[in-house]
């Protein structure tokens, strides 16, 4: 959307711009809401929560509930916080991400650029099962799995977030390359370059803004799940799973403020993602058209 | 046995064939140019010489090694692309490089391979940019810089011209011209522009609904074009052509026509045999620089006819005069010097040389004279 | 591609080599997506119960699938929450973006306002609403303390109002992008259309209604699409903001199918169910990818 900042050639009166403005503010404010109380909220003690109100600023300032949230909290049985959970995501997510998006790059480049009978369908195959709802693998998923001994493991969640991510990043890459002449690849095979040379000199140069891209979608779906955590993690579990279930832990009394720490540490490296590259998400899924 | 040849080749896509016997020998040296209307098969012709598509029957070889299995970097064949090609991530400098870099060929002698070419080219200034940073008339040299570094063969050219504006298509064509003149290698060159092909080939294959038409030197093209399409595909204005019927009179054989108010004209003929088609439906065709006003007539001919009709439209193109007639019920075109005193609905006497003319059968629309 | 000519090995290698790169991912996809599709639906007419079965039963699953009062319900709540998340995160979404496109100071910022609950989890979205719905601490609980003590929001602990708490979250959740489509979209209008129709008198009103709005139909496409697919799709959502209550009253087959699978050890019926969540976002996106393939080539 930045990389088009065209001006319309609506004018606007006074009390229509006003209207405007006041509808504009009122969403800004139902966007935030949740967001301000959670962070607000996360800062106070239980006392001040379950006494006063969500919307006025702590009295007393504390960040007890983020080291409660991060290191202490009871998950489950154990109190172990929400710590080795953020790991188990880590660890998962980043060999999910790579794997899926360097297949991902390599598929694309060969139905755009080695195409051969049938490619469109396989392509087709790869796009449809975006789109399947998940439910529909998981009996399955988990008898493999379990055949496999990957069940209730780190590489059995990182096999699934794979095997489920390769549509997006094909389809993602395979739209961007398709922007790109085949006439380069025919170029550099006469020049004598062969296939993976052809990808890694010509292709993956040119693959920056797509990449950042796929690497933004797949982090934050991967990163995200909770269905396949909560299905097939068992003891390692992901970190929306452990934060479910610090959430819904029906022993105690609720600890709402450490709640709260816990909901904005699970959300806190998709949002640093969004906030950091989410400029550069849209300019690369601008980027492919704009080049053809 | 020529320093290209392609013999009797074909392609199919699946059941379509879309290339039919092919048979094309090209000299050592020679600039040949595959000429043709969108879809009639240059492309995948050139491609199957380049080994990017391949060869369904017949055989292509190269100084006399048959290539049909041979990997595209193994034939010693550059080839310059429509769109460049040119590499986005790569200078200038590496782009024309890369290809000496796949074949081991040494960095030194890389660089003073890539020194000459630049020189050559003009474009020693521009070797650290990145293609991004070019003119189109800049990725046009430097895509030729990168087939000419290799030193290759035979040279390929895919419609090089079409992305450049008007002018600078005219000065590459000439450059062109002049490069091959100067380093005398082997071209075949794709275009769909016959103006391109008449002036830069020594010798032109017209191709149609993936058949060659005819293969000749530009001349043999332009004056005696197989048939009624190499005709009309050639020159500009289209050559034109009009039913007609040849008589006899005392011995002397005629083409008969109608002018704009529908009355009887005789043409004499130049040609000798016409007397065996008397009595018979033609095709005459003559271009519109054989229709002129009296002046502007060829001093060398031996046959100008004079014809009285009356003028359509007139079209001054500043050089020449355009003007439109009505014969046998067609709008025929006629050249006219700039200064030619017409105008519209006039009439006019219109000065045919019949020297010029070609005669085609019109069942099978192949030229029977001269 | 050529039969009759034997090409050189390196050529040979390199016909070969894109199919090997491709085959690993090809062959996942067939085995982990339509491999188990194929299974799920076997299974869908066994006598699956707590571990799957192959004695074939016919239809009796969807028999009884049909007659079982949760799935009713859950289809109907699935029918209520899809309808109203679709229409109003598209009510919403395109508001917005017409509003934004207004050359609207500090436009750079709102965007990613508007946008950043997509980066959400649902299970965090669900956790933030789940607790600003609680009447006895959230917003009902604030607006007693400004002083509003007749002001009455406890829909979430309502069973015949939750489900439109669920759609409250998702839209909060989606709506934002639902509004960064049509923003494309209208920056995507020639503007010369809008002046031409400017200079034959058209009104603001007009202009939208019978111009720009009716050239946002592929955006329409999208977000229906897009959306449909979360709604039928949902269920971390509803385990983090109601756990399906109160009572069953928030259920969608997508928990319906986990909970008959996995905890009440009826998989034959569970299948069944998954069978036809496929079946359902089958009929949407299969008609619309197809006609955007033929689009693009
Ligand atoms: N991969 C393919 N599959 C099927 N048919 C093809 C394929 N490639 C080309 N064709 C067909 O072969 C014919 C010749 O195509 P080609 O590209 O050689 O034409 P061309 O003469 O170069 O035209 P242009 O001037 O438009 O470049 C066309 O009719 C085209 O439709
Ligand atoms: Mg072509």
């Amino acid at each position: 959307m930045s990389a088009i900042t065209q001006d319309t050639a609506i004018r606007t009166g006074r009390v229509t711009r006003m209207l405007i403005y006041v509808t504009l503010l009122v969403f800004t404010l139902f966007y935030l809401l949740p967001l301000f109380v959670m962070v607000v909220n996360s800062l106070k003690p239980l006392s001040e929560i379950t006494g006063g109100n969500m919307m006025s600023l702590p009295k007393t300032w504390t960040i007890e509930p983020w080291r409660q949230a991060w290191s202490s909290a009871q998950i489950g049985v154990e109190p172990t916080g929400l710590k080795p959970y953020f790991i188990n995501s880590i660890l998962m997510v980043v060999p999910a991400v790579a794997i899926s998006t360097v297949l991902g790059a390599l598929n694309g480049y060969v139905l755009t650029k080695w195409s051969f009978r049938g490619d469109k369908i396989i392509f087709g195959l790869l796009l449809l099962s975006c789109f399947i709802p998940f439910q529909i693998v998981l009996i399955p998923m988990a008898t493999v799995l379990g055949k496999l001994g990957l069940a209730g493991s780190i590489p059995g969640l990182i096999l699934v977030h794979v095997v489920y991510g390769i549509g997006f990043s094909t389809l993602y890459y395979r739209n961007y390359y398709a922007s790109f002449p085949t006439e380069l690849v025919r170029a550099a095979m006469i020049d004598g370059a062969g296939f993976f040379r052809i990808f890694w000199r010509i292709m993956l140069p040119i693959s920056g803004p797509i990449t950042v891209v796929c690497i933004i979608w797949q982090f934050t779906n991967i990163w995200n799940d909770f269905l396949f955590g909560a299905s097939f993690g068992g003891q390692i579990q992901p970190m929306t799973v452990a934060l479910n279930n610090l959430v819904q832990s029906s022993t105690g009394v609720k600890e709402y403020n450490v709640h709260f720490a816990g909901a904005i540490l699970a959300a806190l490296p998709t949002l640093l993602v969004y906030i950091v590259a989410g400029r550069y998400f849209v300019r690369g899924l601008m980027a492919g058209s704009v080049k053809g | 046995m020529g320093f290209l040849d392609i013999q009797n080749v074909t392609k199919s896509y699946g059941a379509v064939e879309v290339l039919h016997r092919v048979d094309i020998d090209v000299q050592e040296g020679e600039f040949l140019v595959l000429v043709g209307p969108s879809g009639c098969g240059k492309s995948t012709l050139l491609n199957m010489i380049a080994g990017l598509e391949g060869i369904t029957s017949g055989d292509i070889s190269i100084k006399g090694r048959v290539i049909n299995g041979v990997h595209p970097s193994k034939r010693n064949i550059a080839m310059v692309f429509q769109s460049y090609a040119l590499y986005p991530n790569m200078t200038v400098g590496q782009n024309m490089t890369f290809g000496l870099e796949m074949h081991g060929v040494p960095k030194p002698e890389r660089n003073a391979a890539l020194k000459d070419v630049a020189k050559l080219l003009q474009i020693e200034n521009l070797l650290d940019r990145k293609p991004g940073q070019l003119s189109g008339g800049q990725r046009q040299r430097v895509a030729m810089g990168r087939a000419l570094v290799r030193n290759p063969d035979v040279f390929l050219f895919d419609e090089p011209l079409s992305n450049l504006d008007a002018k600078l298509r005219v000065d590459m064509r000439t450059e062109i011209k002049k490069l091959h003149e100067k380093l005398k290698t082997t071209i075949v060159y794709v275009t769909h522009d016959q103006i391109e092909a008449m002036t830069l080939s020594t010798r032109i294959a017209v191709m149609y609904q993936g058949f060659v038409q005819q293969l000749g030197t530009p001349k043999e093209i332009y004056d005696t074009p197989a048939n009624v399409y190499v005709a009309t595909f050639m020159g500009s204005p289209a050559m034109n052509v009009l039913p007609s019927r040849v008589v006899m009179h005392d011995g002397t054989s005629y083409a008969q026509i109608k002018d704009a108010n529908g009355a009887d004209l005789l043409l004499k003929f130049s040609q000798a045999n016409m007397a065996q088609w008397a009595g018979k439906e033609i095709l005459l065709g003559i271009r519109p620089e054989s229709i002129t006003d009296p002046d502007g007539a060829d001093r060398n001919s031996g046959n100008i006819v004079s014809l009285r009709n009356r003028i359509g439209v007139t079209e001054p193109a500043g050089a020449d005069t355009f003007v439109t007639m009505e014969l046998c019920g067609k709008d025929i075109i006629a050249r006219m010097r700039a200064d030619a005193n017409v105008g519209a609905g006039q009439e006019f006497d219109f000065a045919i040389n019949m020297d010029k003319a070609v005669v085609f059968d019109p069942k099978t629309e192949e030229r029977i004279a001269p | 591609m050529t039969t009759t000519v034997q090409m050189d090995f390196r050529t040979r290698l390199q016909n070969w080599i894109p199919k090997l790169v491709l085959a690993p991912s090809l062959g996942v996809i067939m085995v982990f997506v339509y491999g188990f599709i194929v299974y799920t639906v076997y299974l869908s007419f066994t006598n699956s119960k707590i571990l799957p079965s192959y004695d074939l039963v016919g239809m009796a699953n969807y028999t009884k699938l049909f007659q079982l009062p949760a799935w009713t319900l859950a289809i109907t709540n699935l029918a209520i929450f899809a309808s109203l998340y679709i229409v109003i995160s598209i009510a919403i979404g395109l508001t917005l973006a017409i509003f934004l496109d207004q050359k609207i100071r500090g436009e750079g910022v709102l965007r990613p306002i508007f946008l950043y609950p997509m980066a959400l989890s649902f299970i965090v979205t669900g956790t933030a609403w789940k607790w600003l719905l609680d009447p006895g601490i959230g917003i009902e609980h604030t607006m007693h303390l400004w002083g509003w003590a007749s002001f009455h929001f406890d829909w979430i602990k309502n069973s015949k109002y939750a489900i439109y708490t669920v759609v409250l979250a998702a839209v909060w959740q989606t709506s934002g992008f639902v509004m960064a489509m049509f923003l494309a979209g209208l920056r995507g209008i020639d503007n010369e259309i809008l002046k031409a129709a400017q200079i034959d008198g058209a009104s603001n009103w007009n202009l939208y209604w019978r111009i720009i709005i009716p050239q946002l139909r592929p955006a329409f496409l999208s977000s229906f699409v897009i959306l449909s697919h979360l709604a039928i799709k949902s269920y971390d959502l509803i385990i983090a903001l109601t756990g399906g209550g109160p009572g069953r009253s928030t259920e969608l087959p997508a928990t319906f199918m986990y909970s008959y699978t996995f905890t009440r050890n009826e998989m034959g019926v569970g299948a069944a169910s998954a069978v036809i969540m496929l079946m359902t976002i089958a009929a949407i996106m299969i008609p619309y990818l197809y006609a955007e393939l033929k689009e693009v080539k």
